[in-house]
């Protein structure tokens, strides 16, 4: 298991590591920088300037190495246009982000399993495809959009929940839900596919024939080994939602991470899009990282492969 | 082939989403997105003809009319006006056109890279298979709306740029499909009798192989066409897509946001167009697998 582990952690940090370059030769290579960064009236002189100031008359490697090494130290340098050290501006907007994160996966796990195993459990039955429209639709309607409907509704019509901000916990309802959404039709497949396989294993036969209680069997025998895969699901699903809650963000004016990171690309303030884009990776890798470790601890098989 | 049989019919139900697609919409679920998808593509075609309007004319002195179900609707302007007083039906209408070039270019671009890796892994196994599990790795661990957003920032917003950041971020599903694919068909016996009369490589690869996993390419393809119209909308959306004036769904929304309160159908009309188009993909391409490959459904 250790050594399993070590592997999985080493291949982590490589992935980090490639992540940074990519970005990193990305927005390198996508435009002149220092054009960029001095705007569209700038002279040639002042680009010069621009380039000689910020370092990007340096060659790639030089500039790729230095930014690095600072970046394992979490020194990513300071914001072109906020002036701030990029750590304290990422600091202050974290745990927006983290919240929003945290609290829609909550969401979607609470809307997701139960629906799945009803579903599994009344195959066919209205609640059964009520779930299936929910996931269907999950995939086809654009995030942005769903947000903007439910501010509409809930906010303008109805008047229940404040269109944005996050000064108070009514603020976050509406994105937890436009953010979680996206994770439930995943979420409840998986419980429901996972149910419908532990359902017909002899083990449930044996738990029906000794005669147990259908609620007995359904929650200390099925539910507990089809809910094994949606942990390792929830963590990936997890980061997917830290990663697009830019657009939620924006939508709902919620001043976290995405939303920073959509500041920054609109002002070309390069040192934070290139700090955001390394902890959202790290973030997402570190999740996928703690799910394939929970799959080994629970299931020895996976280790040898 | 086995899609002449109607295995679908007498296998149970493995997949969730497929079968909700099949309850959901009878075994029409195919047929209906075929047609709704042949619907929009003819009117992106035949758009100028179709359009009651010049989609880029403004005239405020007749703007934010409401649609004709509203009690001061024209029927001037079927879908009403925007905030520039620009006909939303003719803009809708030009509109497919960039929703749809956009989707089947970026596939495309995606396609060509992800199956190429893809296939290269699962055939030669070992250490490319590790090389290129590696890159889907770094791939997936990459957030992609804000590496588009950063990179169409940094080039300037078009539609060739959003087509190329799309191409070049959403291989991996094909990747990965295309490499367990591989894996699946590479051990069969034509495979082997192709490879003892010497056949070349590629050869075996382009005329033995990618017919054979064809099927569940052509499904990952409806899913990333879906996957990269909502991108190029939400791009557009947060302003780096698609520049304005181009009628692009994510735009209008965009443009739509501020009048939103009074008249919540402008956000309405194209949010509702593009949820049945994705939809409609969505539903071709799970019509396509039950038909073809019902085996291979998870």
């Amino acid at each position: 298991m250790l050594r399993f582990a070590l592997r999985r952690l080493g291949v982590a940090i490589a992935v980090a590591f490639t992540v940074s370059l990519a970005c990193f030769l990305l927005l390198h290579l996508s435009g002149d920088l220092a054009t960029s960064i001095a705007g569209p009236e700038a002279t040639a002189a002042q680009i010069e300037a621009v380039r000689k100031q910020y370092g990007l008359d340096r060659p790639l490697v030089t500039q790729f190495a230095d930014w690095l090494w600072h970046a394992v130290q979490l020194d990513f340098g300071r914001s072109y246009y906020f002036q701030d050290r990029v750590i304290d501006l990422i600091a202050s907007r974290l745990p927006v982000t983290m919240i929003l994160g945290g609290l829609a996966l909550a969401f979607a796990l609470i809307v997701a399993i139960p629906l799945g195993v009803i579903a599994a459990i009344k195959r066919d039955s209205w609640i059964d495809r009520l779930a299936l429209v929910i996931a269907v639709l999950g995939q086809a309607m654009p995030s942005f959009w769903f947000g903007l409907t439910l501010i509409i509704v809930f906010s303008v019509q109805l008047r229940w929940l404040p269109a944005s901000g996050a000064d108070s916990w009514q603020g976050f309802i509406l994105p937890v839900v436009a953010l979680g959404y996206y994770a439930t039709p995943a979420i409840m497949r998986l419980t429901r596919t996972g149910m419908l396989d532990v359902l017909g294993s002899d083990y449930i036969r044996t738990a029906r024939a000794k005669g147990l209680r259908t609620g007995t069997i359904m929650f200390k025998h099925a539910l507990r080994n089809a809910i094994i895969p949606v942990i390792a699901l929830a963590a990936v699903q997890l980061g997917f939602m830290l990663g697009g809650s830019l657009v939620i963000e924006a939508v709902f004016s919620l001043h976290g991470l995405g939303y920073l990171a959509w500041e920054a690309i609109a002002r070309n303030d390069y040192p934070v899009m290139q700090a955001i884009v390394l902890i959202l990776a790290s973030i997402y890798i570190l999740l996928t990282l703690g799910a394939d470790l929970l799959n080994a601890a629970i299931d020895p098989r996976i280790r040898v492969r | 082939m086995t899609a002449t049989l109607p295995l679908s019919d007498h296998l149970p139900p493995r997949s969730v989403f497929a079968t909700a697609m099949r309850r959901v919409f009878g075994h029409h679920g195919l047929m209906l997105g075929g047609i709704i998808l042949v619907l929009v593509a003819l009117v992106a075609i035949f758009a100028p003809l179709l359009a009651p309007h010049d989609p880029y004319a403004q005239n405020l002195s007749r703007r934010l009319i409401p649609p004709i179900w509203h009690a001061k609707g024209t029927w001037e302007h079927v879908l009403g006006t925007d905030k520039l007083g620009r006909d939303y039906l003719s803009r809708l209408i030009y509109g497919s056109r960039l929703s749809l070039i956009i989707g089947l270019s970026a596939t495309v671009i995606s396609g060509l890279i992800g199956t190429t890796l893809g296939v290269l892994a699962g055939y030669f196994g070992g250490r490319t298979d590790a090389v290129i599990n590696y890159l889907i790795t770094t791939r997936l661990a990459m957030p992609v709306v804000l590496v588009a957003l950063a990179v169409a920032s940094l080039v300037g917003g078009s539609l060739q740029v959003v087509i190329l950041v799309l191409g070049f971020l959403l291989w991996d599903r094909f990747a990965v499909v295309t490499r367990s694919a591989t894996m699946q068909v590479c051990h069969g016996d034509y495979i082997a009798a192709a490879q003892a009369i010497g056949c070349s490589t590629t050869r075996i690869l382009l005329s033995e192989l990618l017919p054979n996993i064809l099927n569940a390419l052509i499904v990952v393809a409806t899913l990333e066409m879906a996957h990269a119209i909502l991108l190029e909308a939400t791009l557009s959306f947060l302003g780096l897509g698609v520049p304005p004036p181009a009628p692009s769904w994510g735009l209008m929304i965009a443009e739509g946001k501020q009048y939103m309160f009074f008249s919540p159908w402008v956000i309405a009309i194209p949010g509702v167009t593009l949820l049945i188009l994705v939809l409609a993909i969505n539903l071709v391409g799970d019509g396509i697998r039950d038909a073809t490959a019902p085996e291979n459904r998870n």
